[in-house]
């Protein structure tokens, strides 16, 4: 790649002849702040926070989508940006209801670091005291609060582009635009797959997860109650972000004692659960190659890309694995399997789930989903973030924390298990077993790497036994739709897709810590988490999820076997087609 | 074909046709047939004249008689006493001057015309507006012809940039250069698009254009198609002009038909058709990017430059946009040659320009004027002076983006520089007058308003910063105002001039900052003496009535619908101010001039 | 937990009237669909058939938005957000007639203002509301071109000039 020498604030750098003057100015290692820029997903250079100045423009340039030249002089902190950021912020506060102390971004909002870093003493316009708050509260994962929104529109590009639905918009225009639903009907009479992307690219306090952490103190403080708490694969690779430790930082052994330190009876591994979904979802590959019905199977562990499918795509319905996701499957074990095992009635115990994701939250309400007629099988799913917060309201000096280890009856897990935390993880646990399976020979390489990594679409095609199986791997839903779009016409015919709706897989999943444009522009949050799963993988001795003990022990005892009638009644769910555009009259 | 003795030429304008000249079309066809003359006497329907306060309009040729304000009654007698006996129907003619001479003059030598040059309205007026032939009559096509026949696109493109012709839609971009940029993109597929989005409060050119002369916009997008290496235009015009769209598309219609639009135009392998694009009441749309987006299908909102749209632009193909009145110049250089265009006007803004004279003005209507008249010319000649013996004060150009020129700066040229150096813009050409009875706070204030209407709402300095600017200047016109309000005032007009995404915001303050450099005084009357000289300002207005004038007739305290007035019969009345809201229904009920606000 | 539902006046309006189903005149939504096969070949058509199907239906509640989100297989958020953003299309129906008060600069400045607010107490409506007994749906103009005639007053297509206070209300007994 060509490269130009450009300088920033008189030091000379050199950079790709198409880097933006933001990025430039980051190789000068130069910060400068942006809100609704955002890389890969938001490139629109509205929100006129970055403006620069920059030799051979008239005024100040949008730094974020300003195309670097030879020989520019760039100047990021001249009195002249410095003034027009500052008014700029004044005008964005004077239009932002600013609870602060109580919102759920305090001390993790861009615009608040920028009104500091900026020192913001006064905002001058407006009468932002009166602002009321905007609450749209429909959806079971998601709240929304207009109040705070300052039209960065990350969340309707995330929505729109990255997962092709675009349930969110922005609607009527000048000071009245506001991002909301067509006709500002409510989330959920949308089809929103409550991804929980938005989320996590929101600057602000405007979106935020429903917090269910006060269900989960209510339940540990509750005596009746045996409080058994699982942690989904991607978990362990992220909960570290939230007390400033790198990205990618394996953190398990500090996550359970932590878990432990908050008072759950048992610290439990959905990576168990997830070596599970492997045998019963590749026992039910194998029949439907052997039928040949219902081909491709679709995986069917991400909730998001479940919504997605009956709303979008209800014509492969068909083809949707009927296992329930890890958390469920977690959950249904916990309330038959564990509970008689313990002796303990499944009315008493609570099940709570850590996950990556906010579609979790939808999913623990599906239909189907009661391994125990009448009882829910996971009674709170919170994410990552609402672990973090639980952990730094219990006081826990997370940092300091001892590793420990899952207790054993749910702890013991396969590498198979873990590396479903990213893209194309479920895919690879799937052949490592099925192919042995399938054999009856012990797999020399253990790596699928042609499903690894972070591309949107990856296909491989692999020996099953003198068979050839043609595979495919989506992450985020417009790939999922490309690849689904390629099924239909006929352009392309595999025997197993994995899809997973959050763009890398959990790993960047909706439940995953925030991070600010300054980390996510400059760091690929997916890559590096996913890098800390397959070290997890590599470094594990046991790495298949048929060779796990805890699952042998659990078809032995108590399943008979894959795909049995029991494990049909405990482990399997039924889905339902549902509506592209839910609550609007249909024309015709 | 037969030899017509006599032309009607009727005004087919949205003015006149408002003024229901129509229906005098039909009269004159009837009162025609029902004489016989029909063969002899061609009735024509045309374009704007440019008179509109006048209208509806009628010129009888070969005499050249303006008749104006003409109802449907009074065609019989045109027909019976003009066109059968040849007597003029002198109650009818333009007052103007024409009257005085008692005369048929010819139309050039009144005031309203004698000062004017018209190119881009050539043929307004002139022609029937729905008659390719009539255009073809004109030398309609004969530039196509000249162009794909006889020059390169380098050519043309190089004779467009030593005409001097600058973009006529406000910016003054200089249209060759405009055109050469695009014309360097190595692409396939490029566009070639009509801004017909005019969206200034107060102007009219482009819609005048369209109606009185389509087919001069659809050949220079055709040449401009040629010499940029395009195959597709687009002409996006506002819903709201529904005769120009409907012309227009006729227009179209039978250029296809003739061959001039299509493919293999003129038997040289030159392909190029034209799409009709509807705007749908949304003033950004006017800015450039903001246009493509709609003509994509989208929200009208601007995007960040570069990539400029000669590079990646509608559809992310290289394209080019002008203005209708760019347009309507092209194949008048192309036919007369550069160096005539170029000998028009001053040394940086070739040509003419058409301004719409609206206000407090005598003769409001279209004008074409070479650049460089000043703004005394043409409030005082052409446009006849400010009515009612009432004092100009400024004459706001630009709209929206522009500034107000005071009077004290009345000798100021009008061309792209010198406004700008006087704080205002040419804009696309609405040039409204005012009078001492308007209020310049009030009038930015109405400026204001407009663009926070029109705002996209995309980026934070426009979105928000408007906003929070008319909240300001409503502060001050309510008479809540402070000094330092006038300071902040000011000094948001500079952030969101520098720091919006596009061309609205950044000139969106211009209307504050014209006032605020021209007429100070008038803010600072409004913050520190709580007054509006102009008596505008509804909470700053006093009424009052004056004791030594009052006669005690009570009609005021009757019309009063708040009973704020009282008083004994045959005895000077008092106004309660406390009780006053200000409607003024008493000064106009006051037959003695007893009232006074202030 | 906050459940606080404040919405703008303006969203909640829009809400309520898109949630209104009228009676779907089978025909209309045919003659629609002709509308949305005319132009299914032409990149960014969105706009030109809202202006069709306004024209078809009158307005664009949201049972009409729907099919045409769904004929041009669009996201119903970007044809709402689309049709939002433009003020010629109307999410509500409208009068028998619409008057048009122009409040463009030569208007307003030759006292377009003082119509409008008389026409707002006498009609007792707001701008961009229609009258009670559906008779006038009452909108601002942003200039109709009639500069020459200001303040001018459009009520559906005829244009009335020079108009004050006393005239309008005259002008609007006729109808």
């Amino acid at each position: 790649m060509s490269t130009v020498k450009v300088k920033v604030n008189g030091v000379e750098v050199e950079c790709p002849a198409n880097a933006t003057v933001l990025e430039a100015a980051r190789l000068a290692g130069i910060e400068i702040p942006t809100l609704c820029y955002m890389k890969e997903i938001n490139a629109i250079g509205a929100c006129r926070i970055c403006v620069t100045e920059v030799s051979g423009a008239r005024g100040l340039v949008a730094a974020c989508v300003y195309p670097v030249a030879e020989g520019m002089e760039i100047n990021t902190n001249s009195q002249k940006a410095y003034n027009a950021r500052k008014m700029t912020l004044e005008l964005i506060l004077s239009n932002h209801r600013r609870d602060c102390l109580t919102c759920d971004r305090n001390q993790n909002c861009e615009l608040q670091k920028l009104a500091k870093d900026y020192n913001i003493k006064d905002v001058r316009f407006g009468h932002p005291e009166e602002l009321k708050p905007q609450i749209e509260d429909s959806m079971i994962h998601l709240i929304r609060d207009n109040s705070k929104c300052i039209l960065c529109r990350r969340c309707v590009a995330v929505c729109k582009e990255m997962q092709g639905i675009g349930v969110i918009g922005p609607n009527d225009r000048g000071f009245e635009t506001h991002i909301s639903c067509a006709f500002d009907r409510n989330l959920e009479e949308t089809a929103c797959v409550s991804c929980g992307q938005c989320i996590t690219v929101c600057p602000t306090g405007a979106l935020t997860e429903r917090d269910c952490t006060d269900k989960v103190w209510n339940a540990l403080a509750d005596k009746s109650k045996f409080v058994v708490v699982g942690t989904a694969p991607s978990v362990r690779v992220t909960l570290g972000e939230c007390f400033d430790m790198p990205v990618g930082t394996n953190v398990q052994g500090k996550m359970v004692a932590a878990l432990r330190r908050l008072g759950f009876d048992k610290v439990f591994d959905v990576d168990v659960t997830a070596d599970l979904t492997i045998l019963e979802e590749g026992t039910e590959f194998l029949e439907r190659l052997n039928s040949g019905e219902n081909l491709p199977l679709i995986t069917s562990c991400s909730p998001g890309w479940v919504k997605f499918c009956e709303h979008y795509y209800p014509e492969f319905i068909p083809n949707l694995s009927s296992c329930k996701s890890p958390q469920q499957m977690f959950g249904a074990m916990m309330k038959t399997y564990y509970a008689e095992k313990m002796g303990i009635d499944p009315k008493d115990i609570f099940v709570v789930s850590i996950m990556p994701c906010t579609a979790k939250k939808f999913e623990r309400f599906r239909d189907y989903q009661e391994a125990v007629p009448g009882l829910r099988d996971v009674d709170a799913a919170i994410t990552t973030r609402e672990l973090a917060r639980m952990i730094a309201t219990a006081g826990i000096s997370f940092k300091d924390l001892p590793d420990e280890d899952f207790d054993p009856a749910f702890g013991i897990s396969s590498g198979a298990g873990v590396i479903f935390g990213a893209t194309g993880g479920v895919m690879e646990a799937a052949l490592r077993t099925v192919t042995e399976i399938v054999t009856g020979q012990e797999l020399k390489k253990l790596e699928f790497t042609e499903v690894r990594g972070t591309e949107g679409i990856k296909e491989a095609q692999y020996d099953l036994g003198g068979r050839l199986v043609r595979v495919a791997v989506a992450s985020g839903l417009s790939n999922a739709r490309a690849l689904l779009e390629r099924v239909k016409s006929g352009e392309a015919q595999y025997d197993m897709i994995e899809i997973m709706a959050c763009p890398g897989g959990c790993v960047n999943g909706g439940g995953q810590p925030i991070q600010p444009q300054s980390v996510r522009n400059f760091v690929d949050l997916r890559a590096k988490r996913a890098a800390a799963i397959y070290d997890a993988d590599k470094e594990m001795k046991l790495r298949k999820s048929h060779e796990n003990p805890v699952i042998k022990e659990i078809y032995d005892t108590y399943l008979e076997k894959p795909g049995s009638h029991k494990a049909h009644k405990i482990l399997h769910t039924k889905y339902q087609a549902r509506s592209k555009y839910p609550g609007v009259a249909v024309a015709e | 074909m037969n030899i017509v003795r006599s032309h009607v030429l009727v005004c087919g304008g949205t003015g006149c046709t408002s003024s229901n000249s129509p229906e005098i079309i039909k009269q004159f066809n009837k009162e025609l047939d029902k004489r016989g003359l029909s063969d002899e006497v061609k009735v024509i329907q045309t374009g704007c004249f440019g008179l509109c306060a006048l209208g509806p309009i009628v010129i009888v040729y070969p005499e050249g008689s303006f008749y104006s304000m003409v109802k449907p009654e009074d065609v019989e007698e045109i027909v019976e006493e003009h066109i059968l006996k040849g007597r003029i129907v002198k109650r009818l003619l333009y007052e103007g001057d024409l009257k005085e001479a008692k005369v048929a003059t010819s139309l050039n030598d009144t005031n309203f015309y004698k000062k004017q040059k018209r190119i881009a309205l050539r043929n307004c007026g002139v022609i029937d507006p729905e008659n390719i032939d009539e255009y073809i009559a004109n030398d309609g096509y004969q530039a196509l012809a000249k162009v794909l026949t006889q020059m390169t696109p380098e050519e043309v493109i190089d004779t467009i940039t030593a005409s001097g012709l600058r973009g006529r839609g406000g910016a003054g971009f200089p249209t060759g250069r405009k055109w050469a940029f695009a014309a360097k993109e190595d692409n396939p597929v490029k566009y070639v698009c009509c801004n017909a989005d005019e969206g200034d409060p107060g102007a009219f050119m482009d819609r005048s254009l369209l109606e009185g002369d389509p087919h001069s916009i659809i050949e220079a997008m055709a040449i401009a198609g040629y010499a940029i290496g395009a195959h597709q235009g687009y002409v996006y015009v506002r819903a709201e002009y529904p005769i120009a769209v409907k012309r227009l598309q006729i227009a179209i219609r039978q250029a296809r038909e003739y061959g001039f639009l299509g493919e293999d135009i003129f038997g040289t392998g030159f392909n190029f058709d034209l799409d009709v694009r509807l705007g749908a009441g949304a003033f950004v749309c006017g800015e450039e990017t903001a246009l493509m987006r709609s003509i994509e299908g989208h929200r009208g909102e601007p995007r960040p430059r570069p990539p400029f749209p000669a590079v990646k632009g509608l559809f992310d193909k290289p394209t080019i946009l002008n203005n209708v009145e760019t347009y309507a110049n092209v194949p008048w250089i192309i036919n007369n040659g550069p160096e005539a265009f170029a000998s028009i006007g001053t040394e940086k803004s070739k040509g003419t320009k058409v301004f719409a004279l609206g206000g407090k003005i005598t003769n409001t209507g279209l004008v074409e004027i070479p650049m460089g008249t000043t703004l005394r010319e043409v409030i005082e000649e052409i446009g006849g002076g400010v009515p009612n013996g009432k004092k100009f004060k400024a004459a706001q150009t630009g709209g929206p983006s522009g500034g107000c020129i005071p009077e004290s700066l009345i000798d100021t040229p009008m061309d792209f520089e010198s406004l700008a150096a006087v704080g205002s813009i040419m804009g696309s050409g609405g040039l409204i007058v005012m009078d001492e009875d308007n209020c310049m706070v009030d009038i930015a204030k109405f400026f204001l308003q407009f663009t926070v209407d029109e705002s996209c709402g995309k980026c934070t300095p426009c979105r928000i910063g408007m906003r929070r600017l008319l909240e300001l200047v409503d502060k001050i016109t309510s008479g809540n105002g402070t000094l330092e309000d006038i300071e902040l005032t000011e000094q948001l007009c500079y952030h969101i001039k520098e720091n919006s995404l596009c061309g609205l915001g950044q000139t969106a303050p211009n209307p504050v900052l014209s006032t605020l450099q021209h007429f100070r005084d008038e803010y600072i009357a409004h913050v520190v003496d709580k007054r509006c000289p102009a008596g505008v300002c509804k909470n700053l207005l006093r009424y009052q009535i004056l004791a030594e004038k009052c006669i005690g007739c009570t009609s005021c305290a009757r019309v009063c619908p708040v009973g704020a007035i009282s008083g004994e019969v045959k005895k000077p009345h008092t106004i309660d101010t406390s009780k006053c809201i200000k409607c003024g229904a008493c000064m106009e009920k006051c037959k003695f001039g007893a009232i006074v606000k202030n | 937990m906050n459940r606080t539902q404040v919405r703008s006046g303006k969203s909640t309006d829009k809400a309520r009237s898109g949630s209104r189903i009228s009676p779907q005149p089978e025909e209309k939504f045919s003659e629609i669909k002709k509308v949305i096969e005319k132009y299914a070949d032409r990149e960014g058509c969105l706009i030109q058939v809202l202006h069709e199907a306004q024209q078809i239906y009158g307005y664009l509640p949201m049972e009409v938005q729907q099919f045409i989100a769904r004929s041009l297989d669009l996201p119903l958020s970007e044809v709402a957000g689309v049709l939002s953003f433009y003020s010629f299309f109307s999410v509500k129906p409208r009068g028998q007639h619409t008057i048009r008060v122009c409040l463009g600069t030569a208007c307003y400045v030759r006292g377009g203002k003082k119509i409008v607010d008389h026409l707002c107490e006498s009609l007792n409506v707001g701008v961009g509301d229609t009258t009670e007994d559906g008779k006038f749906t009452f909108e601002i103009a942003r200039c109709i071109g009639a500069c020459g005639l200001a303040p001018a007053v459009m009520i559906d297509d005829t244009v009335y000039k020079q108009v004050t206070p006393a005239k309008i209300d005259a002008i609007l007994s006729r109808y």
